[in-house]
């Protein structure tokens, strides 16, 4: 195995992108990454995309897309883990470099979700259709679940979870590509319309269309492209029971905890050695079990950390520093390599003002729908 | 609803039908070939008591299309003493009074009419035990 670094990168904004389709928005990202590489050809492409063919009526993204990026002929694939799209893509990239298939891959993620689509109903095919959706549950009702299930065996209360969307509205204020720029206040979140009891509107990533890529090449030719590359030292993938109701704990996130776990052994590192991380706060609760199963936070404990200031920029491990899935957007399959974006620019010291000063070690966590499918990915800076 | 699925769901939707682990007990809602504890594919039927726990629930007050008319309503993982759990609304209350603890039955309801068509499609629903 090689080892691989990212070289390059670009992003859309993201946010309800009227005037974008959703080859537009590849093509604006997979452009950006491109030049910021200095990359003149692809040896390799996965695409992250939860669901082309639901949003806009458009399967076999992977040939559409290398198409319009003036690449047909290049192998392509399209990849689906529902909202970890994204990270799964990653994965496949990072192994079609390590193991010598190619010396260039793209990998990128994009969404179009506002297009038309009900997208309660394309969201909620990422859960469980006979056994879940059939009984009339949505995404926000799973998360409320667990949610309630974790107020229940640790006392986490409805302010535990407002303190998470304040502070990934604070960080979104100052990412000029997220969705929304705006500080909220732990009244406002609390008072904002109740989606599924306990969560309300302010405590919900929203609906995004957007795009991100990334370019990465052998550690050892990185030099070609960039003075500042980013390595990727490891990763972790892994699954859990699909449904709620046939988790060992519905308020634990066990796919996410052996993903990370796979992803600290195949690095040798360990939640201590990590400075800056990027998890799938697709829900408030979200943020505060991906934190526990992830080990920045005891069990139990994750609740605490946002009010605290523990993961808020300058506190001891910084968390969705670029606003996180709720503040900066969530184009579902972006999402995943949008996260890797966040840390590459880190690393490399370009976050601005969301900059976590001597930035080394960075983190990415990335979930398909209510925590079945989970990648890590650790990057380090070379 | 196309209605090969409707015959092969009776067991579940019916007769709240799951299955047991002949090797190592696991029961599982609705019945699986394999078993998800232990691998072993001796899974023998058994039918669920129709009564529960509430596990852990919410309240859909953004519900899908085909549900627009029923919200706000309550949903709830409920555990049977057999120890399966299932997902299921639950009726004949207040949706806000259905939380982690609360004792149910379960009954045979109608659970949501689907598509233009109206379909109508039955399970189970869980009410309080009064």
């Amino acid at each position: 195995m090689r080892d691989v670094a990212i070289v390059g990168a670009g992003m859309t904004r993201f946010g309800e992108l009227w005037e974008s389709s959703l080859r537009d928005l590849f093509v604006e990202a997979a452009v950006e990454a491109l030049t910021s590489a200095g990359a003149d050809h692809l040896d390799d492409l996965y695409i992250g995309n939860m669901s082309g063919g639901q949003f806009v009526g458009q399967e076999h993204l992977a040939p559409l897309m290398a198409d319009h990026l003036g690449m047909a002929g290049i192998p392509a694939t399209r990849v689906e883990s529902a909202c970890a799209s994204g990270g799964a893509a990653l994965r496949l990239g990072y192994m079609s470099v390590a193991s010598g298939m190619s010396d260039v891959a793209m990998v990128a993620g994009v969404e179009k979700m506002t297009d038309g689509a009900d997208v309660t109903n394309v969201l909620a095919t990422a859960a469980d259709q006979e056994n879940e959706v059939y009984h009339g549950i949505t995404f926000p009702g799973l998360y409320a679940m667990i949610a309630r299930a974790h107020m229940a065996k640790y006392g986490t209360t409805e302010e535990d979870l407002a303190w998470v969307s304040v502070k990934s509205h604070h960080h979104g204020s100052m990412n000029a590509k997220a969705q929304f720029h705006r500080e909220v206040t732990v009244e406002e979140v609390m008072s904002s319309t109740m989606v599924a009891d306990p969560l309300t509107l302010l405590e919900c990533s929203p609906v995004s269309d957007g795009a991100a890529a990334v370019i990465l090449v052998p550690l050892d030719q990185a030099k070609k492209y960039t003075d500042r590359p980013v390595r990727i030292r490891g990763v972790g993938q892994a699954t859990s029971a699909m449904a709620l109701a046939d988790r060992r704990d519905p308020a634990a996130l066990d796919a996410v905890a052996k993903a990370a776990e796979r992803a600290y052994k195949a690095t040798g590192l360990a939640p201590k050695d990590i400075d800056v991380a990027e998890v799938h706060d697709c829900f408030a609760i979200a943020e505060i079990a991906c934190i526990e199963a992830v080990g920045f936070a005891c069990e139990g404990e994750g609740k605490d950390a946002a009010r605290s200031g523990l993961t808020a920029l300058g506190g001891k491990i910084p968390i969705n520093t670029s606003g996180g899935l709720k503040s900066k957007g969530h184009p579902v399959g972006a999402s995943g390599v949008a996260q890797a974006i966040e840390i590459f620019e880190q690393l490399r010291g370009e976050a601005g003002e969301r900059q976590v000063e001597g930035a080394h070690t960075g983190l990415t966590q990335n979930m398909g729908g209510s925590g079945a499918s989970s990648l890590v990915h650790i990057f380090e800076r070379v | 609803m196309p209605s090969p699925r409707y015959w092969r769901e009776v067991p579940n939707r019916y007769r709240l039908e799951g299955a047991k682990c002949a090797d190592c007990g696991k029961v599982t809602f609705p019945a699986r070939h394999v078993c998800p504890d232990c691998r072993g594919a001796n899974m023998e039927p058994m039918a669920l008591s129709r009564s529960g726990k509430v596990v852990t629930s919410t309240v859909v007050r953004t519900p899908p299309d085909d549900l627009l008319m029923e919200s706000p309503y309550a949903v709830a993982v409920v555990e049977t003493p057999e120890g399966a759990r299932l997902m299921v609304q639950v009726a004949d209350c207040e949706p806000e009074e259905v939380l982690p603890g609360m004792e149910v039955s379960l009954e045979f309801r109608l659970v949501r009419k689907e598509g233009h068509g109206g379909i109508r499609c039955y399970g189970h629903k869980a009410v309080p035990v009064v």
